[in-house]
């Protein structure tokens, strides 16, 4: 398992390295000054040239690119231009609403749609069975900011049963739980959907196995045999979809957050592409993808922990 | 005293265009500490034969007729939850495939735990006595292979804890289904040393499924022969053996390779396959490859005794 898991790091340092490349090729060949577009059109020859100079914009492309990666690896993401704050302390401090955003949506996915797959699988072909697929398609075929604006309508606005916008006031953790409800399931709905058609799937895989025929020949209660020897083989490949979801989990939490007024790095995103903040996006958006690489390393050793045969290949 | 007494069983099968018919009056008994061998072509009702033993038919199988006495009680008539409680110490299966049997996520010590559900031994001494199921098929360091998974242990190996696993139950009844069929030619002797071995020591009757005929001659009392849903012959193993009275069971031992005198060219096989079951015929379920096939093979054939126990459902039979 340790030799599994630093197999997995190594390739996430890759994966990310490669994401900077990408990043910084991205911000190199869009056309333009980044010094007049932040200076705008008022500014003189010699104000732009302090600043080319300040941002490093006259060296070589490839020193160019090496302070980035070092930077970027040692946590420094550059400044942003309204503020001159460092922007990874920026992007550091609305993530905590994003993580939460988006560990709210996996929990609604994974608390719904594991036990609806199952129940649809053991009741294959019945009523029950019908009802979770068509649920489920509707689910997934609703984009999430639909389903944003009408939870806010019908929970918070009409029922007032949940708070509508913002993330609860600082330092009181039941207040924020009750803000992160509906932005979450915003979120999160779509996959209770695909969750419940991979279990549902994987599971009805399963239980035509082998191994299945030899626990009821050994008289194993049925339930035993569905939650233990089922689930556990069932589950590996929808956390590894759930990994690779993740990223729009992330491009939907930018919706909710909007819709609900809610700080995170997805409203930090949006706020600083219409003030043309360049740095702030950049960094966000580095950050993010770092969120992405590390969300997947996570699932990656779930499945690993989950199943053995894993283990043995990379 | 008979342990486990089949009596005109049978079992059909609801598909999308008819009833199949995959078991017809099959009888078969198997007594206190004896083995019964079970052979016949794939796809004659052998498996089908074991599932309606342990309960575990497809949901569109059901018994029609017939009865499965297990120690007296009659299988067909349990309730499913009487049927689970038969199964594991009552009835314990090994089954063909030994790749697959185990549950691949789950190490070995966790599912031979697992199958002591019922006892009232604490964790420990249910690991202790897995391992020593372990030693006795001669897994190396067995408390050391309990922490380990299926995909670690050789095919040879996996079935080897598969047979610890079903004999743990000390079940009356062992059911051995192909168990040496994915084994390679070495491994199946062993193997089927070992399950003799254990058989003895543990004092259970085996109902042996396989189409290996050397097989079934080594470790067999009795044997069975299937064709096409039916018993087609019954008797000892010397009987069947050397002297088989149905010609089904007649050409199944010519076509043994370890039984031909000399060696040839081409292996002999049967001409023809096996009648479709939803079309199966009115008399003789043989007859259609039968090469002594005469007019009276039309009538339906019952079972016809030659000597005590040893039977075979041909009208040819009586006249040797």
């Amino acid at each position: 398992m340790l030799i599994y898991a630093v197999k997995r790091l190594g390739l996430a340092v890759v994966i990310v390295s490669l994401a900077m490349l990408l990043l910084f090729s991205m911000i190199y060949l869009i056309p333009g000054d980044p010094a007049a577009v932040a200076l705008g059109p008022r500014a003189t020859e010699a104000m732009r040239e302090a600043l080319r100079v300040k941002m490093g914009l006259d060296q070589p492309v490839w020193v160019q690119f090496w302070n980035f990666f070092r930077g970027a690896w040692t946590g420094d993401l550059g400044r942003e231009v309204l503020s001159d704050r460092p922007v990874a302390r920026v992007v550091m401090e609305q993530l905590p609403h994003t993580l939460a955003l988006i560990a709210g949506g996996i929990t609604w996915s994974v608390a719904l749609g594991i036990p609806l797959g199952c129940w649809a699988a053991v009741n294959r072909g019945g009523w029950s069975d019908r009802i979770v697929g068509v649920l489920s398609v509707a689910v997934i075929a609703v984009p999430s900011f639909v389903v944003a604006i009408y939870a806010l309508l019908v929970f918070a606005v009409t029922l007032r049963w949940l708070p509508a916008i913002g993330a609860g006031p600082p330092g009181d953790p039941g207040a924020q739980l009750l803000h992160l409800i509906l932005p979450s399931l915003a979120v999160g709905l779509g996959w209770v959907g695909y969750i419940a058609r991979m279990v549902r799937a994987s599971m009805l895989e399963v239980l035509e196995e082998q191994h299945i025929r030899t626990a009821r020949a050994f008289g194993l209660p049925e339930r035993r045999i569905i939650f233990r020897y089922a689930l556990a083989i069932a589950v590996p490949p929808t956390v590894t979809l759930l990994g690779v979801g993740i990223g729009q989990m992330l491009s939907s939490a930018v919706f909710a957050e909007i819709v609900f007024a809610r700080p995170g790095v997805g409203k930090l995103v949006y706020d600083s592409i219409l003030t043309r903040n360049y740095p702030l996006v950049t960094g966000a958006v580095m950050v993010t993808t770092v969120l992405f690489v590390l969300i997947n390393l996570a699932a990656d050793l779930v499945v690993g922990a989950l199943d053995p045969r894993v283990r043995g290949r990379l | 005293m008979t342990v486990l007494a089949i009596k005109g069983l049978n079992v059909s099968f609801s598909t999308g265009d008819g009833d199949l018919r995959a078991l017809r009056d099959v009888s078969l008994e198997v007594p206190a500490r004896g083995i019964v061998g079970v052979v016949g072509e794939s796809g004659c009702g052998k498996s089908t034969l074991i599932n309606a033993v342990l309960g575990l038919l497809a949901d569109n199988g059901r018994v029609d007729g017939g009865s499965i006495l297990f120690e007296g009680r009659d299988l067909t008539r349990l309730a499913p939850a009487e049927m689970r409680a038969l199964r594991g110490p009552g009835i314990a299966t090994v089954f063909q495939d030994p790749m697959g049997a185990l549950n691949p996520v789950l190490s070995i010590g966790r599912q031979m735990r697992d199958i002591q559900y019922r006892s009232p031994l604490g964790r420990s001494e249910k690991d202790a006595r897995s391992a020593e199921f372990l030693r006795r098929v001669r897994i190396p360091d067995a408390e050391a292979a309990l922490a380990r998974h299926p995909h670690e242990f050789s095919g040879g190996m996996k079935q080897r804890v598969a047979i610890a696993m079903a004999l743990m139950m000390e079940p009356s009844l062992l059911i051995a289904d192909e168990p040496t069929t994915a084994l390679d030619a070495t491994l199946e002797v062993a193997t089927i040393d070992l399950l003799k071995e254990l058989q003895e020591q543990i004092g259970c009757s085996v109902l042996f499924i396989s189409h290996h005929l050397g097989v079934v001659a080594e470790l067999c009392d009795d044997v069975v022969v299937m064709y096409a849903g039916e018993v087609v012959e019954r008797g000892s193993a010397r009987q069947v053996f050397n002297t088989p009275r149905h010609p089904y069971s007649a050409l199944l031992l010519e076509c043994d390779p370890a039984r031909r005198p000399e060696r040839a060219r081409r292996l002999p096989t049967i001409p023809g396959s096996v009648p479709d079951p939803r079309r199966r015929p009115e008399g003789c379920v043989f007859a259609g490859r039968c090469p002594r096939r005469v007019d009276a093979c039309r009538a339906p054939q019952g079972e016809r005794a030659m000597e005590p126990g040893h039977m075979a459902r041909c009208h040819l039979a009586e006249a040797g």
